[in-house]
């Protein structure tokens, strides 16, 4: 195995890589040697409190399964709702009209700035203030118009990304074809950049996913990480047990999707060679350039 | 038409705010970093301890890696990383979990930058004899991190956001001082209103200077 960085490991360079495995490996083993007594002693890892989840289904019927429920709920219509607001927002911060573009720069400025968990809370405040969903309902209805007003402002940020991005040649030929404005935008340069960043958009379900857990923690939200507390109430103080397989499950999804979007990206890179389109002769790289850029924002 | 603000300490809660986020941001630069340099590492046991930190970590949401380091860390393992207070333990369980969380995105935005420096540099390098850490102090890393400010900068931002997480576990900081204010004053529309234009304040210089920096650091090719 060599890169870029290193150049083919002669025998002492293989020695010495030896030495490290075997230090990192000896580190790596005090460390989990460390986690392993302090949680024993504190009778974690004894097999009554990792046994409900294994040989009954009673903990994945009545705490688990509702709560991934309402993860999967909550994120959905998030997402169902962002996702056109933002378009309209990231077409309205392009426009050609002034007012209309200050205006939808400045509204996705201002819910980009802002936390999520700081929405949340005015969500729910306002809906017990001045609506009478009633006080179950709030929290879904507060985490979801959380999650839509941060995640339409980031949503927007990528639908503008995408047809910026876009060749100029695609809105010249469809002005030459004599398309009126909403044509260009609506047939053919949303549909396109909709289509380069749909990557960048399953990125962003994670980071909406993730969130939802937000409401659980500070909103009364049942979803599963709420589901912990009751949980290891019942099967007698299971906290490590209940986290480990709650943590799991967030991972199996969440990484579903991210594979599932460098997938996308990969298909679409090579889909848009194949017509040749790419445009080539950029200097090479370490690695390999990404579509969806990581610059930070899906944190 | 300020005067709900009386008898409520929002500055104090803003630092605190201000705290967590240059406490976490140090520790998730320097973790992060390490991270990196593991995952181009000629070692593979480092490569692929690596990545798999940053895919576990970057698939867990924060809120339950803050909730874990109270109700796990704190309450059933003991561990106060040499606190006494409970909002000191607090504070730095909430310190510990942010940095555990953002390091994975520190590494990624590094990782990438470290994409965009060219093959010719490291070649050369490698010609002229310099081992692998020189390689990568000397000439990846600081080609790097002068590519990476912007992103670098957008997880900085995304961090100062993040810290209101460490209410979940009782940290008094600006988003605890909102949801007591917001249950107890009238005024929830000027509550919320006060708070986002703290957070704008917060973020927005971090934004501005950092992407000038990062034009007048880019390198030109």
């Amino acid at each position: 195995m060599s890169s870029v960085l290193y150049d083919a490991q002669g025998p002492r360079a293989k020695q010495r890589n030896i030495l490290y495995t075997v230090l990192f490996v000896l580190g790596a083993a005090a460390v989990v040697w460390w986690v392993y007594d302090g949680l024993a002693e504190k009778h974690q890892l004894d097999w009554i409190k990792w046994e409900p989840f294994f040989t009954s289904s009673q903990p994945w019927e009545t705490y688990i399964w509702p709560g991934f429920q309402n993860m999967i709920k909550a994120a959905f219509f998030a997402l169902i709702i962002a996702l056109p607001l933002g378009a309209l927002f990231g077409i309205g911060r392009l426009s050609d009209h002034r007012w209309v573009r200050m205006p939808a720069g400045f509204v996705v400025e201002l819910f980009r700035a802002v936390p999520v968990l700081i929405l949340m809370i005015t969500a729910n405040a306002v809906y017990a203030e001045y609506t009478t969903i009633d006080t179950d309902m709030r929290p879904l209805y507060a985490v979801v118009t959380g999650l839509v007003l941060y995640n339409f402002s980031v949503l927007a940020e990528i639908v503008r990304a995408g047809i910026e991005t876009l060749p100029k040649g695609q809105a010249e030929a469809a002005k030459a074809l004599g398309m009126r404005k909403s044509q260009i935008m609506l047939s053919v340069l949303l549909p396109q950049a909709v289509t380069a960043m749909l990557p960048a958009i399953v990125s962003q379900l994670v980071v909406i996913v993730k969130d939802t857990a937000l409401g659980g923690a500070m909103m009364t939200f049942p979803e599963l990480l709420a589901s912990v507390r009751p949980m290891s109430a019942n099967y007698g103080a299971n906290t490590i047990a209940c986290f480990t397989i709650v943590a799991l499950i967030y991972i199996v999804v969440n990484f579903a999707l991210t594979t599932f979007a460098s997938r996308l990206e990969r298909w679409l890179r090579r889909n848009k060679k194949s017509k040749g389109t790419a445009a080539g002769g950029a200097p090479e790289t370490i690695g390999t350039p990404s579509l969806v850029v990581d610059d930070g924002r899906a944190v | 038409m300020f005067d709900f603000l009386e008898g409520y300490d929002l500055l104090g809660a803003f630092w605190v705010t201000v705290q967590l986020t240059v406490y976490s941001a140090l520790g998730s630069l320097i973790w992060g970093t390490l991270l990196a340099g593991m995952k181009v590492s000629p070692v593979p046991l480092m490569r692929g301890f690596a990545t798999a930190y940053v895919n576990v970590i970057r698939n867990i949401p924060l809120t339950v890696i803050i909730v874990f380091s109270s109700l796990g860390l704190n309450q059933t393992l003991t561990i106060s990383l040499g606190a006494d207070v409970i909002e000191d333990i607090n504070f730095r369980l909430a310190v510990l979990a942010l940095v555990a969380y953002t390091a994975a995105f520190v590494c990624e935005a590094l990782r990438s930058g470290i994409n965009t420096v060219p093959i010719g540099q490291a070649e050369a390098a490698r010609a002229l004899g310099l081992s692998f850490t020189q390689v990568l102090r000397l000439i990846i890393l600081p080609q790097a991190f002068r590519a990476v400010v912007n992103p670098l900068s957008n997880v900085l931002i995304a961090l100062t956001k993040n810290t209101t997480v460490a209410s979940a576990i009782g940290v008094i900081e600006a988003s605890y001082l909102m949801k007591d204010m917001i249950e107890a004053e009238a005024q929830l529309i000027l509550i919320a209103l006060v708070f986002a234009f703290g957070f704008v304040v917060l973020t927005l210089p971090t934004g501005l200077i950092l992407g000038w920096v990062s034009k007048k650091v880019a390198v030109k090719r």
